[in-house]
């Protein structure tokens, strides 16, 4: 089963080294791996994906915590949150498939970022199975390039007025 | 903090000012062009800090770390960059699979050069990142103090490992003002120590109600330092142990609720308990394939408990049912304390039926071997046990190369003591027994420390003679010199039809001349008859002896459960 894992590190050098060798070395697979800074520029936040049955995700979280640099780790499966992954696709559009590829573009919500007289460059943002169906939609026209982000990922906030999941760098902040 | 303001201190003068602090009297060492500052600072600090130099850097880490298991303390070594830094790595990672808590300064290019491939240039803080506790490369002498301070925090704390701390030539050459923290401030760093109360207290009722109780106790009791309490637990409520390699020792060896050791060369008794045992309580231990052989058929029939500081170890290889994360010391004592509170039984009586049991096990398949016209291995080894335990009255240390000897000391020596024996179980590093022996030796000056070795494993790390010789430390080595490596030879005879593919050693050096070459003391035996006149001889001289005991080249070490079998699967003598 697919599992999304949100974990707060340092910001230090090595820090995405001694994660990504806990996964190679001890043998679990990584989907998808995203890192940038948080609010506070000494905290760096990972978004994960993994796969694996119920036993290997407790590892899995249980080893990252063990890291001396990781300092939250949360397993957003099961939980209620928002998903999404941009991808950066560069399609053929000659003079019969132009209008196709601007209708997709459109019916997405996507963006055309770059144009050539041969090309289009589109921006596309939503969820791993909306980026798929337009990858579906436009291979038959064309793709020459993609580039994707990987996915991130963020906790919704309880209507009830709870906090959300002890995430919040704020909390951190004062640790 | 300590140290004066405004006075500013060179990067090496702060590291020695630092392991002063940390209470640091013996570092183990080998010096190199990116640590020559630090060692021409040394010279400063020879009266508070003794240097003791090996001849192999492997030594230095694998010495440290007989000195930290033996003592209870932090284990330093300080080697140079490069070479230095890798030839210590096999000693880092032997200390990490077993937990001691080492500190291994290495020395670095300087920071210019980084990265640019430069002479004894390696990158030993991405080397030893998957087999240390957690490693440093300083970058600016400020951070030096703090990181000293963070290191041995982590070495020691929580389930203890090695740290490794890489230090840049100019960066020790650098200066700054000298405060040491009072405090390692990590926030991401919180053992738990305290075991969940409730989780306690289902443990305590398990127990209570258990038919056939067991525990499995291992490393980490003795780590923890609750082999009094674990005693208590097992006495008190008449719960037979096993223990695993590393936790020999923990228990006392002598006692009747003693099942000796478990696992693929465990006592048929151990083996057969813990297959039908209905609660099993694993203390400070991880489930490691040598002791569980078949996970899908290990311990069948029980519920299991399972008390250990480190989250990652509970559920890894085998599910439990009642996990307690935290200091086994602690979570003993509290399941003493809870077990006061349960309705007051006769124990004894309660478990009959099960140590009547476990005693028929007992007398089916006792530790054995055949005797014959040459010198069997166990036989020396028992003799060891009983002529050390009579001389030294119990103040004694033994440690064990890799291999057949370290299985034969499991079997055949009696152990009683905490700390009483030193070897490598995790890593299974050939090598390891000399030089730990020297550190432990080190550590205590007066108690007699054997190396019970093969001569294999002797010959990887038999620089280290000149150390011991070189310190006065009278350390015995007894090799039991089969000519081969046995152990993989007996893999060989059972699994691959007995071909003996590089196992036979054609060419081996006569030890008794090689350590009077070093200056040691030679002794031989190679008749049964002398096996007891050596041993005496031995312990009575005050230098180093080695005592090669020319043993039966074809002895197999049984019982063995085969690799990814069952333990019932016992192959016996």
């Amino acid at each position: 089963m697919r599992h999304v894992i949100s974990v707060l590190v340092d910001n230090e050098p090595g820090v995405l080294s001694r994660i990504s060798g806990l996964f190679s070395g001890r043998g679990f697979n990584i989907e998808s791996l995203n890192v940038a800074e948080t609010l506070d520029p000494s905290i760096s936040r990972m978004t994960l994906v993994t796969r694996g049955n119920v036993q290997i995700v407790e590892q899995i979280i249980k080893q990252l915590n063990k890291l001396v640099n990781v300092i939250k780790v949360l397993e957003l499966t099961g939980s209620d949150y928002v998903e999404r992954e941009m991808a950066l696709i560069k399609v053929t559009a000659e003079t019969t498939s132009r209008a196709e590829v601007l209708r997709i573009v459109d019916i997405f919500r996507g963006k055309v970022v770059d144009v050539s007289p041969k090309s289009f460059t589109l921006e596309i943002t939503g969820d791993e199975k909306k980026i798929q169906a337009v990858i579906d939609l436009l291979v038959p026209i064309g793709i020459m390039e993609i580039v994707r982000t990987g996915k991130v990922a963020i906790t919704r906030v309880r209507k009830e007025g709870a906090n959300a999941s002890g995430m919040r760098e704020k909390d951190l902040q004062k640790s | 903090m300590h140290g004066g303001k405004g006075l500013k201190k060179t990067g090496a003068e702060i590291l020695f000012e630092s392991l002063k602090l940390e209470g640091v009297d013996t570092i183990f060492g080998f010096p190199g062009g990116a640590v020559l500052s630090i060692y021409d600072t040394l010279l400063k600090y020879s009266e508070e800090i003794r240097h003791i130099l090996v001849r192999h850097e492997q030594g230095a880490v694998h010495a440290a770390d007989g000195y930290a298991r033996s003592s209870g303390k932090v284990g330093v070594c300080l080697v140079t960059s490069g070479p230095g830094a890798t030839n210590a790595v096999t000693g880092i990672a032997t200390a990490y699979m077993d937990s001691v808590p080492l500190v291994v300064f290495t020395g670095q290019v300087p920071t210019m050069l980084i990265g640019n491939d430069a002479f004894q240039e390696a990158d030993i803080v991405g080397i030893t990142r998957p087999c240390t506790k957690h490693n440093y490369l300083v970058k600016d002498v400020k951070d030096l103090a703090a990181i000293v301070k963070q290191a041995f925090h982590l070495a020691r704390t929580g389930r203890p490992g090695p740290i490794l701390v890489d230090l840049p030539k100019d960066v020790m050459a650098d200066s700054t003002e000298f405060s040491y923290p009072a405090k390692a401030k990590m926030r991401s760093y919180n053992p738990t120590y305290q075991g969940h109360p409730g989780q306690i207290r289902r443990a305590v009722k398990l127990v209570a109600q258990a038919q056939k109780p067991l525990i499995y106790a291992g490393g980490g009791v003795i780590l923890s330092n609750a082999s009094k309490e674990l005693a208590s637990l097992a006495q008190k409520f008449s719960i037979p142990v096993t223990t695993t390699l590393m936790g020999l020792g923990g228990f006392p060896g002598t006692n009747p609720l003693f099942l000796g050791m478990l696992g693929m060369h465990g006592t048929f008794q151990a083996n057969m308990a813990i297959t039908h045992c209905d609660v099993l309580i694993a203390v400070g231990a991880r489930f490691d394939d040598r002791v569980t052989g078949k996970v899908e058929t290990f311990s069948p029939r029980s519920q299991k408990i399972h008390i250990d500081i480190d989250p990652t170890s509970i559920s890894k290889n085998v599910l439990v049912d009642i996990p307690i994360v935290g200091d086994v010391k602690n979570v003993l004592k509290a399941m003493l304390k809870f077990f006061e509170e349960e309705p007051a039984q006769d124990w004894l009586q309660a478990r009959a039926d099960w140590l009547k049991q476990i005693g028929e096990w007992m007398k089916t398949s006792p530790l054995t071997y055949k005797s014959g016209p040459c010198i069997k291995p166990q036989f020396v080894v028992k003799k060891i046990n009983e002529i050390t335990r009579e001389i030294t009255g119990g103040n004694f240390i033994i440690t064990t190369e890799v291999g057949q000897n370290q299985m034969w000391t499991a079997q055949f020596f009696t152990f009683t003591q905490p700390r009483t024996l030193i070897t490598s179980g995790g890593l299974g590093t050939m090598g390891y027994g000399f030089p730990a022996a020297i550190g432990a030796q080190v550590a205590f000056p007066d108690k007699t420390i054997i190396d019970i070795a093969g001569d294999g494993s002797f010959q990887m790390n038999i620089q280290e003679l000149a150390t011991a010789v070189q310190y006065k430390l009278p350390v015995k080595v007894a090799v039991l010199n089969n000519h081969c490596l046995g152990m993989v030879r007996q893999w060989q005879q059972l699994f691959c039809a007995q071909r003996y593919s590089q196992t036979l050693f054609e060419v081996a050096p006569d030890f008794v001349k090689l350590a009077e070459a070093y200056g040691a003391v030679g002794l031989r035996a190679t008749k049964p008859e002398e096996v007891e006149p050596v041993i005496r001889e031995a312990l009575a001289i005050r230098q180093p002896v080695v005592m090669d005991f020319v043993v039966d080249r074809d002895e197999c070490v049984y019982p063995m459960v085969p690799a990814g079998a069952a333990l019932t699967e016992m192959l016996l003598v």
